[in-house]
């Protein structure tokens, strides 16, 4: 390649290939590939020697035997006729669920202590500085263990309940609701909301375009709003009420052991998930706080004077001038606190959460194929890492300065 | 990357390559480095546990420091590594303890699929169920649509699945990774029941608030020998292993303990004789000096002095040896004998 630059060139100053920097250059590259691939090459082959010759059992066919044990939370069907494949499939839509549910609790408190950081009002703005302070610098683990155990102490026992409008019951074996029962005909329920979420996007856009090309505004929020929330409400009763409500049972009679909630009726949320979540969020949402902060702080307040200028109210001033200059700064170190968060969420083992370490550690010890668990949970958490990181990276994009 | 670096890692992936087919023995390890290491529970009362002095102690702490006796002369030439009922079995296979005697259960599984085996049974168990005397249940058949404690990765976890299903009875597990935090859960009424092998639920018992408020359940729903594991493929070392449990247990059956060993070196009975070194050279044929055991009882005792230091009626656990006696006392404790 060097070759034919410099023919093309004109240059006939041909040097030897040896002597060449770009030869070279290629040549050490692909050396070192080489020596790259031979390392795994012989850090796999040599794994695999070992475990045979230490007779202990390798390969993935244990995925498909039985795994024999239960759960206290599964998203999916399971028992303990299951597979060790679903097990950890179980596991991994636990750890999915408790990562989702706390990023979106972090973000909401992380914004709102963000902004009482910023108040002008002196008791909200120091209570914002205490919440950080005292949060973020507390190991999660602590605060996990005192979610755990101290909050559960202080909730009644099993034969007793918190009542929140004969609806919601909270007592030491979790919150319980009511338990949507899917009739024939709901799935139209799930069609109408998509479909109104897709008519709501639409609505939007013509909105904006609509403003932008003749000034007039329209009320798109609520409108869809309204279309997101009516359109299923709808369907349901066009459907003849498909979805029925399953209440959780309090037994107050019999033997003690059978008082309290009956097993598996109504919708249980188990306390451990209540206190990993709380946990999470709480502990994420220190950190994000200062991010929001720093992030409107980072917006010079020339920005808010030249829209007071223009005319612009408090509200849209801060809607669409200062936050969307902030959101340049937050989102990056933001989509640091999302990943944190679903690491963290690992930590779930101390407090009996079946998330995917949980899970995977007890097939690991009944299988004992430790390399391949944990090749399983390094997978699992990298994809989560990476997915999370490119949407994140998407949205940054569409947030970035567009330049004319 | 520089050029010079290209033949190190070359060759470094060369010298992984060789070195792999090297590799002393667990006997030549640890003598080289003056002590063995053991792999322990995270505290598990009479069975290993730091005291209040900050020494390990309990049953499966004896047989360690046994070993050392047997290795070294010298019951404190161990250091111990607490484990968690996860890593016990890695921490093993990865030479990162040369012995494991942490409470751990023998099954077909783990003795042909991991790569270990098991040196023989030093406590015959059997998982049982704690409740609170207030529910007024007297038999687990009872525990229909309980909440259930638990380690996680353990033999429990399973039985506990194994009894609930054959019964056709609903419950709800809840597993823990450490034992403290299952005691503390089944202690702030996260559940109703605790289960663990019954000499575990004797032992931590004593950690509940009130531990008068509780109960051990008659049933017995498996068989839980519990016993020292080294890696397989070393026969030397597990040679070791087994001789030093079976060393404690004859020297209970004839009659030898640390207080009269040093007598019994002039006993006329042969069975003695041989067992201290007097006789024979047994010894040499499992790589020791030939007053292995005779170092074993000085140090540490016999069986039964372990025992009954650890968790016999005397103790807080206060258990009675029960099937634990020897197979001439009504047990199922065998040994074959030094001959």
């Amino acid at each position: 390649m060097s070759v034919m630059e410099q023919d093309s060139a004109g240059a006939p100053a041909r040097a030897s290939l040896l002597n060449d920097p770009k030869v070279r250059g290629i040549f050490y590259q692909i050396v070192l590939v080489v020596a790259i691939t031979a390392l795994g090459y012989v850090i796999v082959t040599n794994t695999i020697a070992n475990l045979e010759r230490q007779n202990i059992a390798s390969g993935w066919s244990f995925l498909e035997n039985t795994a024999g044990f239960g759960t206290n939370q599964s998203l999916v069907s399971y028992s303990e006729t299951s597979t060790y494949g679903r097990a950890i499939f179980v596991g991994f839509l636990n750890t999915l669920l408790v990562a989702a549910v706390g990023i979106f609790f972090a973000t909401v408190i992380g914004f709102i202590i963000g902004i009482a950081r910023l108040s002008n009002n002196w008791v909200i703005n120091r209570l914002a500085y205490c919440y950080v302070e005292l949060v973020r610098n507390i190991p999660l683990l602590l605060q996990i263990f005192f979610w755990y155990f101290a909050v559960l102490r202080s909730i009644p026992g099993k034969r007793e309940k918190w009542s929140l409008f004969d609806t919601f019951h909270l007592n030491i074996g979790g919150l319980r609701l009511p338990k949507p029962i899917m009739g024939t005909g709901s799935e139209w329920v799930g069609y109408a909301f998509l479909i109104g979420i897709a008519i709501a996007i639409f609505v939007a856009r013509w909105a904006r375009k609509r403003q932008e090309a003749t000034g007039q505004p329209f009320p798109a929020f609520l409108t869809g709003v309204g279309l997101i929330i009516g359109l299923p409400i709808l369907t349901y009763f066009v459907m003849g009420m498909p979805i029925g409500l399953e209440f959780p049972n309090f037994v107050e009679t019999g033997p003690i052991l059978r008082q309290g909630f009956e097993l598996n009726v109504g919708l249980n949320i188990i306390p451990e998930f209540l206190a990993l979540t709380a946990a999470l969020s709480i502990y994420t949402a220190s950190f994000i706080a200062e991010i929001v902060r720093a992030g409107i702080q980072a917006v010079s307040h020339g920005q808010t004077e030249a829209a007071h200028a223009l005319g612009l109210r408090n509200g849209p001033t801060l809607r669409l001038v200062v936050i969307p200059q902030a959101m340049r700064v937050i989102i990056p170190p933001l989509t640091s606190q999302y990943l944190n968060l679903t690491k963290n969420s690992s930590l779930a083992v101390a407090i009996a959460y079946p998330d995917l370490v949980s899970m995977g550690g007890t097939v690991l010890n009944q299988t004992g194929q430790a390399i391949e668990i944990i090749g399983i949970w390094m997978a699992v958490y990298l994809s989560l890492s990476l997915i999370t990181s490119a949407f994140m990276n998407w949205y940054n994009q569409r947030m970035a300065l567009v330049e004319r | 990357m520089s050029n010079k670096f290209l033949p190190l890692v070359i060759g470094a992936a060369m010298g992984v390559a060789v070195t792999t087919a090297a590799g002393a023995t667990t006997l030549e390890d640890v003598k080289a480095k003056g002590f063995i290491q053991c792999g322990v529970s995270q505290g598990l009362p009479g069975f290993s546990n730091l005291d209040a002095q900050g020494n390990w102690t309990g049953i499966d702490v004896d047989y360690c420091r046994a070993m050392a006796a047997a290795v070294f002369g010298d019951a404190s030439a161990v250091k111990f590594t607490p484990l968690s009922a996860k890593e016990r079995f890695t921490a093993l296979q990865s030479g990162e303890v040369d012995v494991l005697s942490r409470n751990t259960t023998w099954t077909m599984s783990r003795d042909t699929q991991l790569g270990l085996n098991f040196a023989g049974v030093n406590y015959y168990d059997g998982q049982g169920f704690m409740v609170r005397k207030d529910l007024g249940v007297t038999s687990a058949l009872e525990l229909s649509g309980a909440s259930v404690c638990t380690n996680t990765g353990t033999t429990t976890e399973l039985n506990v699945a194994d009894y609930f299903r054959a019964n056709n009875m609903p419950y709800e597990i809840v597993a823990f990774e450490k034992a403290d935090e299952v005691v503390g859960a089944y202690d702030a009424g996260r559940c109703d029941v605790y289960t663990t092998d019954a000499s575990g639920l004797y032992a931590q018992r004593l950690k509940l608030t009130n531990p008068g408020d509780h109960m051990v359940l008659p049933e017995i729903i498996s068989k839980e020998p519990l016993g020292p594991v080294v890696r397989q493929g070393d026969d030397e070392w597990f040679n070791i292993a087994k001789w030093t449990l079976n060393a404690m247990l004859n020297a209970e059956e004839l009659g030898v303990s640390s207080e009269n060993v040093d007598e019994m070196k002039s006993s006329d009975n042969p069975a003695v004789k041989r067992l201290l070194g007097v006789e024979g050279a047994f010894g040499e044929a499992i790589g020791l000096p030939n007053d292995w055991a005779y170092a074993i009882i000085k140090n540490v005792g016999n069986y039964e002095e372990s025992f009954n230091a650890n968790v016999g009626p005397d103790t807080p656990l206060g258990i009675s040896r029960g099937v634990n006696a020897l197979w001439n006392d009504g047990g199922f404790m065998y040994a074959p004998p030094v001959r």
